[in-house]
């Protein structure tokens, strides 16, 4: 087998073709040692070997992983995709060869150092994402409730679900300002989309008056001899605040831009994955 | 909305604040067509106060007026204090408003005792009705119910929430007595077995007739105070492992005194919280909960109180080194939760992990046991780990003692092989004022 040094693998960014990646790396009998998607630059005098999408290819690894491995190995493959660790691509490929090589056990190989960084990565991911159940504030513009959100990880997928069951009656949208993504939820109905920027317009007064209520009923809930900056910090570290109205100086909307109208700059609708995370 | 809600909100959630749980956890609710909001069992923080605690629901009072006397309540009928009173509609729109903008999980509603226990309660149970069937909110409520009030009002009130609970607040009757002159232990404890029988009756009534209406159906908890009285760690500890036992109670919250009211029969106004006494015994607690321990294997009468410099478990292991060291790839699940630096997850991880074959000193770093604790108390494929050279009980306890700071008036630095010059005495002394 090729040991590829300095193999790279360059595929188009999806789900798919990550599957793909792992396909061709059992046909040619090779491992790369990188495999980059389309954000990332190039390099000068990289030479990428591209690999295709193919929807059969795609399909049959990944229906292969329950019946070889395990449904647990094939849910920790789809969560650790939205995860934010850095070569992602690779992690998932060794994992996969491991799972391929031992089957389901490789779900207990916990000193394994790739089953162990893919673990931690996915935690990281599930743990933001139960975070940020919690941390998301929406604005209600015109009975729509609106909120911006920063994560690491890409979390939309993992939230869709909570809040979609929670404001099932709502029309809303969350905006991942971190990947560029919105959750957009309406008539029962829930779509991910591509958008480059969000433009919002005013709030309301009755907005501004509960965000005031908020935080002064945040202020108080506070006991003064208590007082734990750090223990706060731990719990909710400052990377969330910058969203939350109990953290804001003044009582002026999140992007405040003097426009009345609704602006959503979108360049192209993401298919909602066919592997339903 | 005018300024009107605004000094109700802040006047009846300062005085609600004092009451330290703000869980959601426990239910799992999936949202209906029509209404708002769901519960999710796990719980969920929606954002934390400058004190490091979680604020998951929107915990305020009814009402801060009182007729009772609690001589450690700010809002005791004989503190000259501001009285206001939510409507159950200004309630409603405030639950609903903040929890539509995902600031809250739900409702924590308490209140100060307007007449009588059972005209409060009745107040309760128009409020939340409201919220419940006009409102159509589904989210999480959890309700203080009023000691000495009646059955039936009570049984109403658990069928519109999620949790209740009432607060035991002074570990023995003779504190009872002396702080709390309109409460008794009886008044206390009768409501809580009423609920646990409830909860009991209707998890037979669910298995029988599917949509049997839900009485609170994440249990009850209650909350003990730390430091008003001279009641013992160990004293606190037994009563709460017989709260798990005997009630079923899902929580027991321990809450540091904190000086509201100048009394002769309190420590003075100026006392700081005992803290550090408080956070033991949430260790000992989750010791109770999740790891098997029973409360007289962690205090006794001869040792009545925690050591303060070493946390509940550890202090458990030092004093029983017999067991010890533990071969990690033999020991009982039991057991490895018995080491300091091991929790349930990282057991969990040993007892999966070790079926692949014998784990050594790394591959427990990766699964995520604190080594720097854990370290003196195991052994992997029968080796000590290496470069360990200290056994001896003191140096172990030395090292193994947390770096709390100490009040400054304490001199004398915590040394690595002295056994602390501070003794248990001192500091308790020192957090709570002398009793």
């Amino acid at each position: 087998m090729l040991d590829g040094s300095d193999l790279v693998y360059a595929y188009d960014g999806s789900f798919e073709g990550l599957m793909c990646c792992v396909f061709e790396s059992y046909q040619c009998k090779e491992i790369p040692s990188i495999i980059r998607p389309p954000s990332v630059q190039q390099t000068l005098f990289d030479t990428s070997k591209r690999i295709e999408t193919d929807e059969h290819k795609a399909d049959r690894v990944y229906n292969s992983i329950p019946m070889k491995i395990s449904s647990d190995a094939q849910e920790l493959v789809k969560l650790g995709f939205l995860t934010c660790v850095q070569h992602k691509e690779l992690l998932i490929l060794h994992f996969l060869r491991l799972g391929f090589k031992y089957g389901g056990k490789v779900m207990t190989m916990l000193t394994d150092d790739v089953v162990c960084s893919l673990q931690k990565a996915v935690r990281h991911l599930t743990f933001e994402s139960h975070k940020f159940k919690g941390f998301v504030r929406f604005s209600i513009y015109e009975e729509v409730l609106v909120a911006v959100i920063e994560p690491k990880n890409y979390v939309l997928p993992l939230l869709s679900p909570h809040f979609c069951d929670r404001y099932n009656g709502e029309r809303f949208m969350i905006y991942d300002k971190t990947h560029n993504m919105a959750l957009i939820y309406q008539s029962q109905n829930a779509e991910l989309i591509f958008v480059d920027e969000l433009t919002l317009p005013e709030v309301e007064d009755s907005e501004l008056e509960y965000r005031r209520l908020w935080k002064q009923f945040y202020k108080t809930i506070a006991i003064k001899g208590r007082n734990n900056p750090r223990c706060r910090m731990t719990l909710m570290p400052k990377r969330y605040w910058s969203q939350m109205p109990e953290f804001s100086e003044k009582d002026v909307p999140y992007e405040s831009n003097q426009v009345a109208q609704w602006c959503l700059a979108e360049t192209r609708v993401e298919t909602l994955s066919k592997y339903p995370t | 909305m005018n300024i009107d809600i605004y000094n109700k909100l802040t006047i009846l959630s300062d005085s609600a604040k004092y009451d330290v749980a703000c869980t959601s956890s426990g239910v799992d609710r999936k949202g209906k067509f029509g209404s708002v909001g769901n519960a999710a069992k796990a719980g969920i923080c929606h954002s934390f106060s400058a004190d490091g605690r979680c604020i998951s629901l929107l915990k305020v009072l009814m009402t801060n007026v009182c007729v009772f006397d609690c001589k450690y309540c700010v809002n005791r009928v004989s503190n000259d204090t501001k009285r206001v009173t939510f409507t159950p509609k200004e309630l409603a729109e405030l639950t609903i408003n903040f929890y539509r903008r995902n600031y809250i999980e739900g409702l924590f509603l308490s209140s100060g005792v307007i007449k009588n226990p059972n005209h409060t309660i009745e107040q309760m149970i128009i409020a939340l009705e409201l919220l419940r069937n006009v409102y159509h909110f589904n989210g999480y409520i959890h309700v203080k119910a009023i000691p000495g009030a009646d059955n039936k009002l009570i049984t109403r009130l658990g069928l519109l929430a999620d949790r209740m609970s009432i607060n035991i607040e002074l570990p023995s009757q003779e504190s009872l007595k002396l702080l709390a002159p309109n409460k008794t232990k009886e008044s206390i404890l009768r409501p809580m077995g009423l609920i646990s029988t409830k909860i009991q009756e209707n998890s037979s009534d669910l298995v029988k007739y599917r949509h049997a209406s839900k009485f609170v159906p994440a249990g009850q908890s209650t909350q003990i105070i730390v430091g008003a009285t001279p009641d013992t760690d160990h004293k606190i500890l037994t009563l709460t492992e017989g709260l798990y036992k005997k009630y079923g109670l899902k929580r027991v919250f321990f809450s540091a005194y904190m000086p509201v009211a100048e009394n002769s029969l309190l420590p003075t106004i100026d006392t700081k919280p005992p803290l550090i006494r408080e956070h033991r015994l949430y260790q000992a607690d989750w010791l109770l909960r999740f790891y098997g321990f029973e409360a007289k294997e962690l205090l006794d009468e001869q040792n009545p109180n925690f050591n303060l410099q070493v946390d509940p478990k550890c202090n458990w292991a030092l004093n029983h080194l017999d067991k010890f060291p533990l071969e990690i790839n033999k020991a009982s699940y039991e057991m490895l939760l018995r080491v300091p630096g091991i929790g349930v997850i990282s057991a969990r991880r040993i007892i999966t992990a070790r079926r692949n074959g014998a784990i050594n000193f790394l591959g427990l770093k990766k699964i995520g046991v604190v080594l720097k604790r854990a370290q003196y108390f195991i052994t992997c494929k029968g080796k000590i780990m290496d470069g360990l050279k200290i056994t001896s009980d003191g140096a172990i306890r030395a090292l193994m003692a947390d770096q709390y700071k100490l009040p400054s008036q304490y001199p004398e630095q915590l040394t690595l092989f002295n056994e602390p010059l501070i003794t248990r005495e001192d500091v308790h002394q020192c957090l709570t004022g002398q009793i």
